[in-house]
Parts: C-alpha cells; sequence; structure tokens
C-alpha cells in the first residue's frame, strides 16, 4: 500500500507527523539526521548531557516540545533517521540508508526539507576555519564544539546575532560582530519587526547582551578579507569610517538563508520568483499544496519563515493533506494557523528589511574570488562566460561548471545567481533558475539495493 | 525578410558544424535554435569520440570527423578537452570477444588500427579494468571530449565566419513556394533561402512528415553520471560489446558514466531514472573495481532520435527539392557530426558530399508506413 510520507523531521516535519498521527494516518517520517529536530533544534548524541536550557537558551522549551513529540509519536508512525531521499520521481522517493538503496512509493507526501545558509563569498572564505553561520552553530548544537578560539562572526539575518551570543555564553571568545546591515535600515525595519514582539525582543536581547559583556557589534560593517596561510589568522573589514583589521582564528558569516528546494523540484512542483527570499521558490496555497496533487510543502523549505511558522505550517499542510482525503477536521483550525503565518509573514517582511541583502556584493566582488569551491569557479571565471553572451544559469554552468560539483549549487548557486545577473545586467529574476538533478547528494557505488 | 542562401534548423552538432562550414565557404547561413546551441543531444551527450563499433556504412563519414577532430582548436577555437585517449571496448563473455574480433577483421582498411587484446593482455595494458572483462579491442586514436564545450563553440566559430545565429527562436512555419523556402519563427523572423537543413535532432521528423515523408523515430533519453574527481586511472574511454555501460575519466579526475534509458520529463526535457541510475552504480564496480566507494555527485540525461535501422537519415529530401536532412543519430552523433556538416555543406557548394551518404538516404523509410 502506498504510503503519506513526510520528508524532514525538523519542526514543520515532526508538528505535520504529529498532526496525521492525530487524525489516524500512520505516515512515515523520513530525516537524514540521527536524530529528530532539524538543523534548529538538532539534538547532541545520545550519550552527550548537556541541558536543553544550555543547548537552546530560551527556544529551550520549543526544542523540548518538539523532541518530546517525536519521542511520543515513536510507535505511531514508521520513523526512518539516517535516511537520506536523493530523488525523486513518478510517484516514488529514492532513498539511501546505511549504504542501502531503496524505493518508497507515496501516496501523498509532505516536503519539509529546511534550510542552508546563504553564503557569499569573500576572499579567503575557503581557508579552514571559516564556517557558515549556521555550521558554526550545529558544531556547538550538536557536539560541544566551537570553530575556533577567537572567532569573529559576520555577515547579517537573525542568526548572527544568535551564534554570536551562544557562543560568547559558551564561554568562546566573540572578538567581533561584523553586521552588514546599516541602523538606519534596521530603525526603518522596526514597525514589521513589531508585529511579533517576543522575537524582536529576543534579537534586541542578543545584541544587548553582546554589548554589555564588551563585545564589540558593528552594524554597516563588510567583511573584506580573511587572511591566513594554512588557517584563518585575521580579517578585514571596512565601514564608513574606514579599514580595520581584527586577529581571529575563526570567521562564521551567512547572509540569511537559502531553501532547499530540489526535491519539491524533482517532484515537479511549479517555481515561482520570490522577491523577499530573492529566491526561486516552490509555488503553494496558503495551507501548503503545491501545484502537483500529491506534494505539500511546509517549513523553510519552501520559503525562510523560521521555525516558529514552521511548526505552525506543518500542522496546516498535514491539515490540508487530510483535508483532500476526506478525514474530518476542525475547520477552524486551519484559519487560524493561516492567520498566525500572517502575522510571522508580516515580521519576515520586516526582517528582510532590517538585514538587507548587499545589493553590491556582485559589483564588489574581485574576479580572483573562489564562488564554486567544489569545481574551483572563481567570480572572473563565471564572468568571461557571460561576456560570450551567456546570461542563463543553468547555460553558465555548463559552461565554466559553476554549481556542478558535491554541492551541485546548493553552496555557490546564489552567489553564482547574483554575479551572472550584475554581469549581464539583468535582474537576478530574469536569469532562469538551477535545475534539479539527482542525487540531490552524492550517491556511492556498490551500494545494496533492496529488492 | 532575410535572404539566405541556407536555412538551418537546430544548433546541434550537426548543424552548427554545417553552419560553420557553410560560412567559411561564404555562403550566408542563418541558424534557427529552439533553445540554445548545444544544449540538447549534442552538449549533454556522453562526450565519446569513436569510431570503433560504429556500422561499417559510417566509417568513412566517421573517418572523416576524425580528421576533422584533430585540427579542433583551429576550428572552434578551443580544445573541447577532447583527448585522443584511446577507446577501449570491453568483452565479458568468449563470445562476445569473437565479435571483437570479427569486428576488427572487416573494418581494416578503414584507418581504426584496432588492436585485440586477450585476457592478458588487457590486463598487463589497463590494470584498472575489473576481472569480468576476459578481452578487449582497443582503438588507439579514439577518444573523448566534453560536449558542453563543444558542441556550442561550432555555433560560436560559425558566429564568427558570419553566420547569423539565432537562439531561443523556434521555428513557426516552413513553406516552399516552388523557387524558395519562406521559414518564420515565433519571434517574427522571416527568412528566405533556396536550402533549408533539417538538423532537429529527436524534433526532426515533424519537418520531415511535413513534406511528405514521416520517418519511425522515437526519443530516446540515455542516463549519464558523474562522480566527483578521482585518482586519474583511466587512461582510455571504455564501452562494452553488447551495450551495457560506458565510462570514461577527465583529466579534473571526475568519471563520467552512462548506461541504460531515463525518461521524458516532456518534449524537451529528461531525466535518467532512478533505475538507470542504480544499474550504473551496481554494474561498474564490476567493470571498474576502482570505483567502489567513490560517490557520484550529478545524474541527467537528454533526448535523442532513434530509427529503428539506429542508422541517421543524412542527404536529400526525397520529395522537396533543396531540403537537406542529418538526424536520427542514435545516441552517436557527437564524433561524427563534424563530418555531417561539412558533407551537407558541400552538397551545397559543390552539389555532392565527397563521402557517400546512399545509406542514410531518408528513402529507405518511404515505402514503410509509420505507425
Amino acid at each position: 500500500m502506498k504510503s503519506v510520507v513526510i520528508i524532514g523531521a525538523g519542526p514543520a516535519g515532526i508538528r505535520a507527523a504529529q498532526t496525521l498521527v492525530a487524525h489516524g494516518v500512520r505516515p512515515i517520517l523520513l530525516d537524514e539526521a540521527a536524530r529528530g529536530g532539524g538543523q534548529i533544534y538538532r539534538r547532541q548524541p545520545v550519550n552527550f548531557k548537556r541541558s536543553a536550557v544550555k543547548l537552546y537558551g530560551f527556544e529551550a522549551r520549543k526544542a523540548n516540545a518538539l523532541h518530546q513529540t517525536i519521542d511520543e509519536l515513536r510507535e505511531q508512525l514508521d520513523y526512518r533517521p539516517d535516511t537520506l531521499v536523493w530523488n525523486a520521481e513518478d510517484g516514488a522517493l529514492d532513498t539511501l540508508h546505511e549504504g542501502r538503496a531503496a524505493r518508497l512509493e507515496f501516496s501523498r507526501v509532505i516536503v519539509a526539507t529546511g534550510a542552508t545558509d546563504r553564503v557569499l563569498p569573500v576572499p579567503g572564505w575557503t581557508l579552514p576555519g571559516v564556517y557558515s553561520l549556521g555550521a558554526a552553530q550545529i558544531a556547538l548544537k550538536f557536539q560541544g564544539c566551537a570553530i575556533g578560539e577567537r572567532v569573529v562572526f559576520a555577515g547579517s539575518g537573525p542568526l548572527l546575532y544568535l551564534v554570536a551570543y551562544q557562543y560568547a555564553k559558551a564561554g568562546a571568545k566573540v572578538v567581533a560582530v561584523l553586521d552588514s546591515s546599516p541602523f538606519s535600515a534596521q530603525a526603518r525595519a522596526l514597525p514589521g519587526l513589531l508585529s511579533q514582539p517576543a522575537t524582536l525582543a529576543k534579537g534586541i536581547y542578543y545584541r544587548s547582551w553582546l554589548t554589555a559583556h564588551g563585545i564589540p557589534v558593528h552594524q554597516g560593517a563588510t567583511l573584506k578579507h580573511i587572511n591566513g596561510e594554512q588557517r584563518v589568522q585575521s580579517l578585514n573589514w571596512s565601514n564608513s569610517s574606514g579599514k580595520h583589521t581584527l586577529d581571529c582564528d575563526a570567521v562564521a558569516f551567512a547572509h540569511g538563508l537559502r531553501s532547499e528546494t530540489q526535491l519539491a523540484d524533482l517532484l515537479g512542483c511549479a517555481f515561482a520568483w520570490n522577491p523577499l527570499n530573492r529566491a526561486w521558490l516552490p509555488q503553494r496555497d496558503s495551507a501548503g499544496r503545491s501545484s502537483v496533487a500529491e506534494v505539500y510543502l511546509a517549513g523553510d523549505g519552501a520559503g525562510i519563515t523560521g521555525a516558529d511558522a514552521a511548526e505552525i505550517a506543518g500542522e496546516r499542510a498535514a491539515l490540508a493533506l487530510l483535508e483532500d482525503n476526506d478525514y474530518p477536521i476542525a475547520p477552524q483550525r486551519g484559519v487560524q494557523l493561516e492567520q498566525a503565518l500572517g502575522r510571522i509573514d508580516t515580521f519576515r517582511h520586516g526582517l528582510e528589511r532590517a538585514f538587507v541583502f548587499p545589493e553590491n556584493w556582485a559589483t564588489d566582488t574581485a574576479d580572483d574570488v573562489m564562488i564554486c569551491r567544489c569545481e574551483e569557479v572563481r567570480a572572473g571565471d563565471i564572468r568571461e562566460v557571460v561576456r560570450e553572451g551567456h546570461w542563463e544559469i543553468n547555460r553558465v554552468k555548463a559552461h565554466c561548471r559553476v554549481g556542478m560539483g558535491r554541492c551541485q549549487g546548493r553552496m555557490c548557486g546564489a552567489a553564482a545567481a547574483e554575479i551572472i545577473a550584475c554581469e549581464s545586467q539583468r535582474a537576478v529574476s530574469d536569469i532562469g533558475r538551477l535545475r534539479a538533478q539527482a542525487p540531490i547528494k552524492p550517491l556511492p557505488f556498490g551500494l545494496e539495493i533492496e529488492p | 525578410m532575410i535572404e539566405v542562401d541556407a536555412v538551418i534548423i537546430g544548433g546541434g552538432i550537426v548543424g552548427a558544424s554545417a553552419a560553420l562550414f557553410l560560412s567559411q565557404a561564404g555562403r550566408r547561413v542563418a541558424l534557427l535554435e529552439r533553445d540554445f546551441c548545444g544544449s540538447h543531444s549534442s552538449g549533454v551527450n556522453y562526450g565519446g569520440v569513436r569510431r570503433q563499433g560504429r556500422p561499417l556504412s559510417q566509417l568513412p563519414l566517421s573517418q572523416r570527423a576524425h580528421e576533422i577532430w584533430g585540427r579542433l582548436p583551429q576550428l572552434i577555437g578551443i580544445d573541447g578537452e577532447y583527448q585522443r585517449s584511446g577507446h577501449l571496448k570491453l568483452a565479458r563473455s568468449l563470445n562476445d570477444l569473437r565479435a571483437l574480433q570479427d569486428y576488427a577483421a572487416s573494418s581494416q582498411g578503414f584507418g581504426l588500427d584496432l588492436q585485440v587484446l586477450e585476457r592478458s593482455e588487457l590486463r598487463a595494458r589497463f590494470p584498472w579494468v575489473g576481472e569480468v572483462a576476459v578481452g578487449a579491442s582497443f582503438c588507439p586514436d579514439d577518444g573523448h571530449a566534453n560536449p558542453r564545450l563543444v558542441s556550442p563553440a561550432f555555433a560560436r566559430a560559425a558566429r564568427h565566419h558570419g553566420a547569423q545565429v539565432h537562439e531561443q527562436c523556434a521555428v513557426g512555419a516552413v513553406e516552399h513556394d516552388g523557387q524558395r523556402f519562406r521559414v518564420s519563427t515565433q519571434s517574427g523572423l522571416e527568412l528566405r533561402a533556396p536550402w533549408v537543413l533539417n538538423c532537429a535532432g529527436a524534433w526532426a521528423g515533424k519537418l520531415a512528415g511535413q513534406f511528405g515523408e514521416p520517418v519511425p523515430m522515437h526519443a530516446g533519453h540515455p542516463a549519464m553520471l558523474v562522480t566527483e574527481p578521482l585518482p586519474w586511472v583511466m587512461n582510455a574511454s571504455t564501452g562494452v560489446e553488447g551495450g551495457g555501460i560506458y565510462a570514461r575519466q577527465v583529466a579534473r579526475g571526475n568519471c563520467v558514466l552512462g548506461g541504460g534509458q531515463g525518461f521524458a520529463l516532456d518534449d524537451a526535457r529528461a531525466r535518467p531514472g532512478q533505475h538507470a541510475v542504480i544499474e550504473i552504480l551496481r554494474q561498474a564496480v564490476e567493470l571498474y573495481p576502482f570505483l567502489e566507494g567513490a560517490q557520484a555527485i550529478r545524474t541527467w540525461s537528454g533526448t535523442e532520435g532513434y530509427l529503428p535501422d539506429r542508422q541517421p537519415v543524412i542527404g536529400h529530401s526525397g520529395t522537396q527539392p533543396g531540403l537537406l536532412h542529418a538526424f536520427g543519430f542514435a545516441g552517436a552523433g557527437f564524433q561524427i557530426g563534424p563530418a555531417v556538416g561539412q558533407a551537407l555543406a558541400e552538397i551545397i557548394c559543390s552539389g555532392a558530399s565527397t563521402t557517400s551518404l546512399d545509406a542514410f538516404s531518408i528513402t529507405r523509410f518511404h515505402s514503410i508506413s509509420v505507425a
């Protein structure tokens, strides 16, 4: 019998699973990680004993609630951790679990694949000691490791202050926080941000805490260059008052998050340009229905809205799935959830205004900056292909290999798009969309095949 | 109204090389490509540049192509990662080895210089080949290239020599007014020319049908994948007698493997499909044990035209003077494509191809009713 499948056991996937179970459905929950929680509420290994407050701070209650939910659901769903979905076609998902390939047919699927950092490279970003903000946070949450002893946090987005705060709290030396967004932008964004006063308060708290503990926080600060021979030794940054240097042994940087949309693409979902995310996203209605009848979307994988929204969207998508299969559901619940999502969306608009995308990044990026580290493609290589007359991103990829390597553009795609758009003098929405190709993550030769 | 000597429909390697050779000969050419030049089969194929294994009837053209490939940089301005690594065709049984020996014997005189290797010789010369191979046939001057770079470069070179290249320019109507062809595109171009070259690959059947000579062509979708860069071991491009999988390693270290069939997403796009991908991953380690534990990072497919006899259609229309066809290369058009383009140019410039195209006439399908 074909199953109802959820891909991803983060906030969206777990709430979707809970909702389905509550209505008598026994879904299959596939997750690439060993333990449920997603990236934001990633759980430490079983034998680690740090407290939730220590790991998740203000979010400890939410993290605990989510972990408890999946633990309690264990008997009522078919939970398959350590399972990569590497391909989707024809009403089936292709999975890889402990070196074994298998195929899973589904009747309906909720795609809750989450997000990764949006990385805008700077010279020196491939040096050992440079991490994305999300990776720096995971090192701390999951393994209790810091990425260095003297760390600079740079870029923009809510994660910037949160991770810096978490590092400082954990006892790491935070050398500085370099926020590329100017203070004026954040002041302008305040009306939108006030729609979620508690979340705004936390953001303000992190920043105030950092300042109160003597950690320099610079706004309108651009990370220019990461220096070092074998690994990070210092960095250069600039602001309106001039050029500066900081000694450090690690850097964490990112400019917000980007959605993991490849599975939605392979499943055939229609995509549309989303100016707020500055990305192509699978289209969905307010309940999470995609353009494909059997496919539902929830959480950051379909557009960045954060963990709270992901929980709500997971439940909403599950209700939509139930409704479409004639299960009786409480009609007002869907309305409430969509209203809550609407409020978060207002906040999200505010965030985007507060942490503005650095529009001049592509112009300011020198030709020798590595954009695609898998294939070692530099900004100048991309520009050269554009100057030959190519502007469509898949075409540029074919000519210079950008996005062709191990990460399949998950890491470099956003940056490559900015360079192509800038060089071809087109809008970033007018250069096409990097097509997803299986496998979503590398697939080993010699794998076993489930009959 | 654009007046040219030839309108070429399809910017794959065949159409683009015809455009290049015609422009070099001083002819006015318009190359019309619905998508981007070399972005379909010509650009996403496996990249084999191989004469070995072709039907004998193709060998004169293929040999001619071999010479063209030999001067690729002068012709298109890039080396296209072309290397004459040799092509090793593996036999998995003694019967298969016998078939390779027979082919080596019958293809003598065509310039392939095939060397049939028994098991011990194969082990000694190509130690990375798995035990499953009992012998092989080696063609030392065959090789491989990067189709993503080579095929678009033919179009670029054609433009450089004066050809008009119109990309994202789908053909609307093609008519003949008794004197000339009138070609209109969906983008609003109007062209007139005494010659039309139908080089539209898997989509060429429509135009042939419109001129009263339908062909029983179907679309195929070869499955392909590539590994992360690996230590360099494969000093030859490989294939297997009787089909199966084929593999090569590029200078960067990535291994490109193909085999089996994918599926169409729509008229223009295809995917390799999990079945073919898994089959490649499974079979490859028998033929190439060094791949055990390596990672495949990307898969893809394309859309290619196949005729029932797996031979292309090349040459004059049987119904419409001035119309030339070149399509249906059955997944083996990359190597031979430049010679086909040159042969088409010769027909226009001097009345006939210096290499016989009789075996590839579209008239072989005239008496066949198309299902």
